[in-house]
């Protein structure tokens, strides 16, 4: 067994899989069945202000996008920070802390923009013994409305002014949980730099409306009548997530700057591809509301299987497909490739015929007995029937080598040369004459 | 040879040579990984889930099914062992459509289980394949346990015993080691030698000892074994038959469907055996399906099976009945066997129609005869050579809590003790706790 121990910004748990600040972190009872079943720390969901706590809807908060079989892709909720005053919290975060002092806790934190807020909730913490705390600059929906969450993670200059006051006021790491819901993930990780941020987590939820309610003519989840837009999360928002996770992992003003990754990890090979890009732990959570907090032991098994494999240590996964994220100007041009049928894999459903005969480049012939082949001469290496097909390696995608013939520009395939010298990129850099 | 499905008389080579290898293969061959991909998606990762309490060893379905539905199979395998040392072959063995399967939500919501043996072959097959066993001793303990019976039961618990660091010396009566996996289960469901193989991987934990041709009563006595060892179990299974009680039971061609079975599983090539045109089973279980169905498979031209009472109370499984139909054989209920008439050998066999009244069975005045030049009796195992001064509980050996007998010292578990449904699977899991009982108390001594 791989060990799977690790050590995110100074803090320590058994292995890198945490809850993410939500539901299955809200309170003592779920936190402590989470440490039974296996997960390495946890983000408590997110505190607020001490006084009268936040109210939640009564009706539905959830809406959500089905796969086939009815498999849960995406989850969209309008639901608030803690409901539950901050004392009992407090109490409840001491006293798991104490009972699971190897596992990770850390305190999610949402209060007003104002110094005096956070000068005083991060007084009111001080004494949980928890690891640390995360900032919630993300939630997109309620609190962004009164001025928190995303309203401030859309604010570099905020994200860097709150982020100041934490690294004043309290000694503890502190991670700064980015919104999504931006045109660009790098000036808020940058702002979160600059106020000295020791990590920044990613993605919270997507400003989303799953569905509408025919009906009653109103989005979902719907209220009496009325419905608000929600935060999306679960295996949908994934590529969104791995892209800025990524893009913060390779920026030169960012680079280095710890991540934790989030949005979407549902399995181990998720995390596994979270942490490659740069991660350096994950966080969970539709995975363990979808399926209960035992979808962390597959997490576990599995990855470290990887990593026997692979004879790796966790630490050599992190970033270790950063180097390989790259612009698209970039990529070599000369690289060509030809998809490959494996006609004893093969189970006649068609599909990447009608796929690149309707709406690619005519590449795949149909041959009498339903059997299907691809033209070199007309493939152009898109992969759409790679992606289309329903067995997996039936068709995959063969690289020429150096020097064969591509019969369908009937040219022999050069060494890398990418767009900046193309002939046909006006803008193409010359060759030093 | 030039015998066919018609020639009277036992005989063999009634089938071409090639018949043989198809009826006797794989029945239900391993999944590809495309197939484990398809059916592993399937599951719902129900909580609590259903199967896994219908498991008699409480493997842990839904996790193993994820674990292959992410591309690790071998994880999974490592799950299923955990609980289940013969996962693999009670993979192939179990009467899924009783047990796990028949609980699957998606069983009772459309008919359809998810395929819970097949995925648990894929992944055993698998790590096995690749020749890893992951389990590693503890440190030896100097204790020494006898385990009597290599059969599943014996072979489960001295794998969790050799697991705890105990030293383990296993004695069985037989020439091989296994049990009724070597020979008792239907050939077409562990092909190529499986039990044995899964002997040889099993037994890569170190620390076990195989004495076999030694029979307890016979070579050794319990006496001696409780001198010379911390503990024993006995996992001696079921040694012998019911008798018919028809007249005429003693006459040639007339023979437990359990010898002909065993001996079918230990001929190398099947177009060998013997077997009859018209070839009649007694009883309802699972042996006489088998014996049945493989007679079927052997070429014989005629197969019947005969039970007493109404079909509901087989004890085979509906879908055993239904693979036996679809060989071919047919299944008369309700008649038991009056007197065997043959000269010498059996020629045929007398039957009385029965009548289930409140105060049992009882035969009506209706008799019928079918032509028969064999006949297999199939009508239960019993208990047989187990050592004086153990308690009984009805005909096996009573036991409390985890396997313990009325003898300190002295635990059982599988077909031999009392309680359970004689089934390998429930063998297994009544070795593994035995063997935990007793690692408990020897170590609780220490
Ligand atoms: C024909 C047949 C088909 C079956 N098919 C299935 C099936 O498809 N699926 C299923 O789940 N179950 C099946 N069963 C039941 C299953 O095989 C048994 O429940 C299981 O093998 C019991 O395991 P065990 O270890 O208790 O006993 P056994 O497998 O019977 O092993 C007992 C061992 O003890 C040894 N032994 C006995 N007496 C002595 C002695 N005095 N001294 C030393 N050694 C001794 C024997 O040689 C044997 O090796 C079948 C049974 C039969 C008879
Ligand atoms: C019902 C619900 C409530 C959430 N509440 C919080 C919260 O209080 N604080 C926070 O930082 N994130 C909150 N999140 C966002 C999650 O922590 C996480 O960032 C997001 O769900 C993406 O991860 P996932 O795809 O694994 O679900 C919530 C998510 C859900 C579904
Ligand atoms: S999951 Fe169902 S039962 Fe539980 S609180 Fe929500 S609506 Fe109620």
């Amino acid at each position: 067994m791989a060990d799977l121990t690790s050590n995110f910004i100074g803090i320590k748990s058994p292995n890198p899989f945490w809850l993410a600040s939500a539901p299955p972190t809200d309170k003592e009872y779920n936190v402590r069945r989470a440490f039974e079943a296996g997960w390495g720390g946890v983000v408590w969901k997110t505190l607020g202000s001490e006084g009268p706590p936040i109210v939640n809807v009564s009706g539905p908060r959830y809406g959500a996008i089905w796969g086939s079989d009815r498999r849960l892709m995406g989850l969209n909720n309008i639901e608030l920070i803690t409901d539950r005053p901050l004392e009992v919290n407090l109490r409840e975060i001491k006293s798991v802390k104490r009972d699971y002092p190897d596992r990770a806790l850390v305190i999610s934190l949402m209060v007003p923009c104002d110094e005096e807020s956070w000068k005083d909730i991060l007084k009111r913490i001080e004494d949980t013994e928890a690891d640390g705390v995360e900032l919630n600059f993300g939630c997109p929906h309620g609190m962004a409305e009164r001025g928190m969450g995303s309203a401030v993670g859309q604010v570099p200059e905020y994200i860097e002014m709150v982020t100041r006051w934490v690294k004043q006021y309290s000694r503890m790491p502190c991670i700064v949980k980015l919104t999504p819901n931006v045109t660009s993930i790098l000036p808020p990780a940058m702002a979160a730099k600059r106020g000295g941020a020791d990590a920044v987590s990613l993605i919270n939820t997507v400003k989303s409306i799953t569905n509408v309610d025919l009906d009653a003519f109103s989005p979902f989840p719907t209220i009496d009548g009325k419905g608000s837009h929600g935060g999306y999360c679960g295996p949908a928002v994934k590529p969104i997530a791995l892209n800025m996770v990524a893009e913060i992992a390779r920026h030169h003003e960012t680079r280095g700057l710890p991540i934790s990754g989030i949005g979407g990890v549902t399995t181990w090979r998720d995390a596994a591809e979270f942490m490659a890009l740069g991660s350096g732990n994950v966080q969970v959570c539709t995975a363990a509301m979808t399926y209960g907090f035992k979808v962390v032991q597959e997490m576990i098994s599995g990855l470290s299987q990887y990593l026997d494999e692979k004879e790796m240590a966790l630490s050599d996964l992190v970033g270790r497909a950063v180097p390989n994220f790259v612009e698209w100007q970039d990529l070599n041009l000369n690289y060509v490739t030809k998809a490959r049928i494996d006609q004893d894999a093969c189970i006649k459903c068609g599909r990447c015929y009608a796929a690149c005969e309707d709406t690619s480049h005519q590449a795949i012939a149909m041959k009498p007995g339903r059997v299907f082949e691809v033209k070199d001469d007309e493939c152009v290496a898109c992969n759409l029937c790679v992606n289309v097909c329903p067995v997996e390696n039936c068709i995959t995608m063969e690289t020429l080598p150096l020097g064969a013939l591509d019969e369908r520009t009937g040219r022999r395939v050069e060494p890398y040369a990418n767009w900046t010298t193309h002939p046909n990129n006006p803008m193409a850099v010359k060759a030093a004459e | 040879m030039t015998n066919s499905q018609l020639t009277p008389g036992v005989v063999p080579g009634r089938l071409p040579a090639t018949a043989y290898r198809e009826h006797f293969a794989d029945k239900d061959p391993v999944f590809d990984r495309h197939e484990a991909q398809v059916a592993a998606d399937r599951c719902y990762f129900c909580h609590d889930a259903p199967c896994m309490t219908a498991c008699p060893t409480s493997i842990d379905i839904p996790l193993f099914i994820r674990q292959i539905s992410t591309g690790t199979p071998e994880a999974a395998a490592v799950t299923i062992w955990s609980q289940n040392i013969l996962g693999g072959m009670c993979a192939r063995v179990c009467p899924t459509e009783q047990l796990c399967e028949e609980v699957c939500v998606r069983e009772v919501a459309e008919g359809k289980p998810v395929e819970i043996g097949r995925l648990q072959r894929y992944a055993t097959d698998t790590l096995m394949a690749k020749g890893v066993h992951p389990f590693a001793r503890a440190a030896r303990t100097g204790k020494t346990v006898a385990v009597v019976g290599a059969g599943p039961a014996g072979l489960a618990a001295s794998h969790r015993l050799a697991m705890h660091g105990h030293d383990v010396t296993i004695y069985d009566a037989r020439q091989k080691a296994g049990g009724l996996n070597e020979y008792g289960i239907a050939a077409y469901k562990a092909p190529d030698d499986f039990a044995q193989a899964e002997i040889d991987w099993l037994m890569k934990i170190g620390g076990i000892t195989v004495k076999t041709g030694k029979s307890l009563g016979r070579d050794i006595s319990l006496d001696d074994l409780r001198k010379a060892h911390d503990a024993v179990f006995l996992g001696i299974g079921l040694a012998g038959v019911n008798a018919l009680r028809a007249e005429g039971e003693d006459k040639a061609m007339v023979r437990d469907a359990v010898d002909f079975i065993a001996e079918l599983r230990q001929a190398a090539d099947k177009s060998t055996l013997p077997i009859g045109r018209d070839v009649v089973v007694i009883g309802g279980g699972m042996t006489a399906v088998d014996a049945a169905v493989q007679s079927k498979l052997l070429g014989a031209e005629n197969v019947t099976i005969v039970y007493r009472r109404t079909q509901d109370k087989m004890s085979a499984s509906t879908y055993e009945q239904e693979h036996a139909a679809s060989k071919g054989v047919r299944i008369i209920t309700g008649a038991a066997p009056l007197r065997v008439h043959g000269d010498g050998a059996v020629r045929e066999i007398e039957f009385a129609y029965t009548i289930e009244g409140q105060d049992g069975l009882a035969l009506s005045a209706e008799t019928f005869v079918l032509r028969a030049d064999q006949v297999f009796k199939a009508i239960g195992q019993t208990l047989e050579g187990q050592p004086d001064g153990l308690k009984l509980e009805g005909r096996k050996i009573a036991v409390t809590g985890a396997g313990r007998t009325s003898l300190p010292g002295v635990w059982a578990g599988g077909d031999c003790a009392a309680g359970g449904n004689d089934l390998t699977v429930t063998a297994v899991a009544e070795g593994r706790d035995a063997a935990e009982d007793i690692h408990a108390s020897l170590m609780a001594g220490a």
